[in-house]
């Protein structure tokens, strides 16, 4: 009686023993590490590589506990991160000398040291969430209308052009919202353009509002091309972030689309989030209008009234300049911008190089108007400012660009760092930040992990103490529960947060209820006079279904949380359905194995050790 | 040891009606404090920024508020948050202010008053993103009561369904009234903390129904009122220890888990308390009251007996 079949005990030793192993990796911690690699494909990291690191760090004596290389980087790792911040900027100022063509990126990463055993079957420590790491995350949303309303934009510009390719008279070109609306006195005019729009660009719809006097076309993106913009936003967004955060030198930055309009960024280990979170979110676009020379309507506006059309801008310092709300250039003509110095002035600048239309609208709005005073204007986040507005004086072409004017040197870099990683299609607004700082990672593990180890304790020595001999069993099944919860964990690398070792505390609670449940049915067979073996045979099965059925109620409630669930409390959401799993296999099938063990193989029985079967005396119910 | 000497069937069904009146009283209570005075939302659902400051001294909390209220950034409160160094700032939306930009000037003048500031955490939910958290609470705990609604409806009857999610609905609106009283604040683990009590409450009441269908098969001459009153009582060690072993991990959480799970903790403990007392006398007693019989726990079972004919056992 009470004996175990043998494959269960084979069941319960593997568990046990893929338990271990993947528990294992994480008894060894990630050590700080400095990364170099590269992302020019000129460059190449080898040997040669490796032996300028440890000269560098030989050089400025700081000492490293160990180093790879592999064709993805050099990997240094140091005994704590101080030592790592140092060997980062030893290492960026020897392979780095010159900032404007930087050939490596040189970045904080943490290295595991699990050894190789281990990471060869994939067993990896915990991936440990941003409230015990430290590290920024943001989730950014992309605007949307704004990209329509730029797309419309470009298409002005288009149009424009195509009208006088074709030479159509119109009397004027607008863009209303996210349409173009041009209008007309001539009909014939009009059908004319209908015409060319149409062939020329697909993507419209066109429509013929009829008026005194005029007819006017309104030109508006199709459905299908106005999703095609959005989901491009998204994309474009993602891709400009990446190099964003690879210019940042973050390693492991996560960077994700998350529903039909938002992205999520992470960088975990970030130590300078003030800067990680300047750079990321600002979006700064450029624009190009014209200068409106007018000096009445420059009286006008400087009293208050901005003409119709125009825009009262603000330069650097301050000053107003009076633009032409009508953009000549987009951002997103941009193919490259680097800080650098006026030939002339030894100034601070940022050359800029624009794509083949770009340049050919440069060149054309340079011709028409030499003499002329040309607004270059950073937008950041529906804020202009006029970086600077130079006279015309000759007609630039081969699309080269040169801003300049009033900026230092590192404010210069940090433009050219944002027009080269791309000009946005999109703006992306920041609608969730959280941002923790290193230490308080620290802590938090530390607290997390005591109340783990303090709660169990308590409740193992009174489990021991009630329920004695199957007490320690019922204890020895917990600790087997929070083992095989922990493997699980790291073999699916969730994300282990503040909440989600609450979590696994609540489980330990929770999971002890279960063999509460048998331990008190054992006890109360034996009351009602059963024989011991009968007792835990009796015990175990009625006990099942119920164990069964509360479990499943607790585990939609947790699968709810993982639903609706974000950020630390997904964390919670992802251990407390895990540990419902894992505490129905080890509350019945283990501790029901080491029962087995303990007592399967005496024939006959005459008590068990489950503390005192406290009998009512005769006569009452 | 045996903490439980119980000579007979403690007779808790005779005062069914003061469980249910007390019950009643207390969630007309809770409703009252949750109508009038709401729930201090965090900025999970609200919308703000969240700053947790560190100084390598005592915080001094009024100069913290002083240079916060200059800065004119509309009702912020500061409080303080654990230790004695650290300190909690939280401060409204400001259309057109991005959160970057708000809590580095926030940090940069508070860099000016004291330069041993350090910036622990931050923390900055948009106005659709807290809507978005919002709704979805109210969702899943609407998810969940319908889930466990119909598991029960399946395992056991209509009615334990009702009284069990009746009784364990009563659970969350008084922990939500103690919020709402004590103006604790309440953030998204808070939420997730009584999520997870919901399904514990109802993991309790589950195990006396299951006590209660075994018995109407085992006490064939029982009355409704002695069955239910034997299997309360049976349960009750079990009940009591559990409930204990679970309180004692969430008060370790409650003590060294630190000050960020601190209303999670709470809110997890006070549920743990009521539900020993919802979870058995209220759930029993609406479903004493709804007119549990035998007949609709113990479904005929057929059984085919020799020769292919049906026999109906009762």
């Amino acid at each position: 009686m009470n004996r175990y079949p043998l494959w269960k005990y084979v069941v319960i030793a593997v568990a046990l023993v893929v338990g271990v192993v993947y528990t294992l990796p994480n008894f060894f911690p990630e050590a700080p590490a400095v990364q170099v690699s590269t992302s020019k494909s000129t460059v190449k990291i080898d040997s040669s590589t490796l032996q300028s690191v440890e000269e560098a760090l030989k050089a400025a004596g700081i000492p490293y506990t160990g180093e790879t290389v592999d064709p993805t980087g050099v990997k240094v790792r140091f005994s704590d991160p101080d030592t790592q911040l140092k060997a980062r900027d030893v290492l960026q100022a020897k392979l780095n000398p010159d900032p404007n063509n930087q050939n490596y990126i040189v970045a904080l990463n943490l290295e595991s040291t699990s050894p190789h055993a281990l990471t060869a079957i994939h067993a990896l420590p915990m991936f440990l969430g941003l409230d015990l790491r430290g590290g920024v995350h943001f989730l950014e949303q992309v605007d949307m209308k704004a990209a329509l309303d730029k797309a419309a934009d470009r298409y002005l510009t288009d149009i424009r052009l195509l009208m006088r390719e074709k030479k159509v008279i119109y009397s004027g070109i607008v863009r209303d919202g996210s349409s173009v609306v041009v209008r007309f006195r001539d009909p014939s005019e009009r059908a004319r353009a209908y015409q060319a729009i149409g062939d020329a660009m697909p993507d419209l719809d066109i429509k013929v509002l009829e008026g005194t006097g005029e007819s006017r076309l309104v030109a508006s993106l199709k459905p299908e091309a106005q999703k095609k913009i959005q989901e491009g936003a998204v994309q474009q967004n993602i891709t400009i972030l990446r190099n964003r955060v690879n210019e940042l030198g973050v390693a492991e930055p996560i960077i994700q689309q998350q529903g039909a309009d938002r992205v999520v960024v992470e960088l975990p280990g970030v130590q300078d989030t003030a800067r990680a979170k300047d750079i990321i979110g600002r979006q700064a676009t450029l624009e190009i209008h014209m200068v409106d020379d007018d000096p009445s309507a420059q009286q006008q506006a400087v009293s208050g009234q901005v003409p119709l059309g125009d825009d009262l801008l603000y330069d650097r310092s301050g000053a107003p300049v009076l633009v032409k709300r009508e953009v000549v250039l987009t951002g997103d003509r941009i193919n490259d911008a680097q800080p650098g110095f006026d030939a002339r002035t030894n100034e601070p600048a940022v050359h800029v190089n624009l794509d083949a239309s770009g340049a050919r609208i440069f060149k054309d709005v340079t011709r028409d108007n030499v003499g002329k005073r040309m607004a270059i204007v950073l937008v950041e986040k529906g804020k202009k400012e006029v970086i600077t507005a130079p006279v015309i004086r000759e007609e630039i072409g081969g699309g080269r660009v040169q801003i300049s004017g009033r900026m230092g040197p590192r404010e210069a870099n940090d433009i050219a760092l944002l027009m080269r990683a791309g000009a946005l299609a999109a703006p992306m607004e920041i609608i969730e930040e959280r941002t923790v700082g290193p230490s308080l990672g620290k802590e938090n593990i530390e607290k997390g992990f005591d109340s783990v180890k303090y709660g169990f304790v308590v409740l193992a020595i009174f489990i021991c103490v009630y329920y004695q001999l199957m007490g320690v069993i019922s204890v020895i099944s917990l600790g087997v529960n929070l083992l095989l919860l922990v493997a699980i964990l790291s073999m699916l690398q969730a994300t282990l947060t503040l909440p989600g070792i609450a979590a696994v505390a609540l489980t330990l609670g929770m999971a002890i209820d279960a063999n509460v449940l048998i331990n008190e049915r054992i006890r109360e067979e034996l009351r009602w006079g059963d024989t011991p073996h009968a007792a835990i045979q009796a015990g175990y099965e009625r006990a099942w279904n119920t164990i069964l059925d509360s479990n499943v109620t607790t585990l939609i409630a947790g699968i709810a949380l993982l639903i609706f669930g974000t950020g630390p409390v997904r964390g919670f959401a992802v251990v407390h359905c895990l540990g419902i799993l894992t505490s129905m296999f080890s509350a019945v099938f283990v501790s029901r194995g080491l029962v087995a063990m303990v007592y399967g193989g005496r024939k006959r029985l005459d008590k068990i050790s489950i503390g005192q079967v406290w009998k009512p005396t005769a006569g009452a119910a | 040891m045996e903490f439980f000497r119980i000579q007979r069937d403690i007779p808790f069904m005779r005062h069914a009606l003061v469980f249910n009146v007390i019950s009643a009283v207390t969630f007309v209570l809770a409703a009252i404090f949750l109508g009038v005075r709401g729930l201090n939302l965090g900025i999970d659902f609200r919308g703000g920024t969240l700053i947790e400051i560190a100084y390598d001294h005592p915080a001094d909390l009024g100069r913290v508020r002083e240079v916060i209220d200059k800065m004119n950034l509309g009702e912020s409160a500061v409080q303080s948050f654990g230790a004695a160094d650290s300190a909690l700032i939280r401060l409204p939306l400001k259309p057109g202010l991005s959160t970057a930009q708000l809590s580095d000037r926030v940090m940069a003048a508070l860099k000016a008053d004291d330069p041993n500031v350090v910036q622990k955490r931050v923390e900055f939910v948009g106005p659709q993103v807290g809507n978005e958290l919002y709704e979805n609470g109210a969702l899943a705990l609407l998810l969940v009561s319908i889930g466990i609604v119909a598991y029960l409806a399946l395992r056991f009857e209509w009615r334990f369904a009702v009284s069990a999610i009746a009784a364990n609905l009563h659970d969350v609106v008084i922990i939500l009234g103690f919020f709402a009283f004590f103006q604790w604040d309440f953030s998204l683990p808070v939420l997730a903390a009584v999520l997870a009590v919901l399904g514990y409450s109802v993991n309790e009441s589950v195990v006396i129904a299951d006590r209660i269908r075994e018995n109407f098969r085992k006490m064939r001459k029982g009355t409704v009122p002695e069955i239910i009153n034997n299997a309360i009582t049976s349960t009750l060690s079990r009940t009591i220890i559990t409930h204990g072993c679970t309180l004692t991990m969430v008060l370790s959480i409650f003590f060294f888990g630190g000050e960020t799970l601190h209303y999670f903790a709470l809110a997890l403990a006070i549920g743990i308390c009521f539900g020993i007392y919802s979870s058995a006398l209220v759930m029993a007693s609406l479903v004493m009251w709804l007119g549990v019989s035998r007949a609709d726990l113990l479904k005929p079972e057929r059984r085919t007996g020799p020769g292919g004919a049906e026999k109906i056992l009762p």
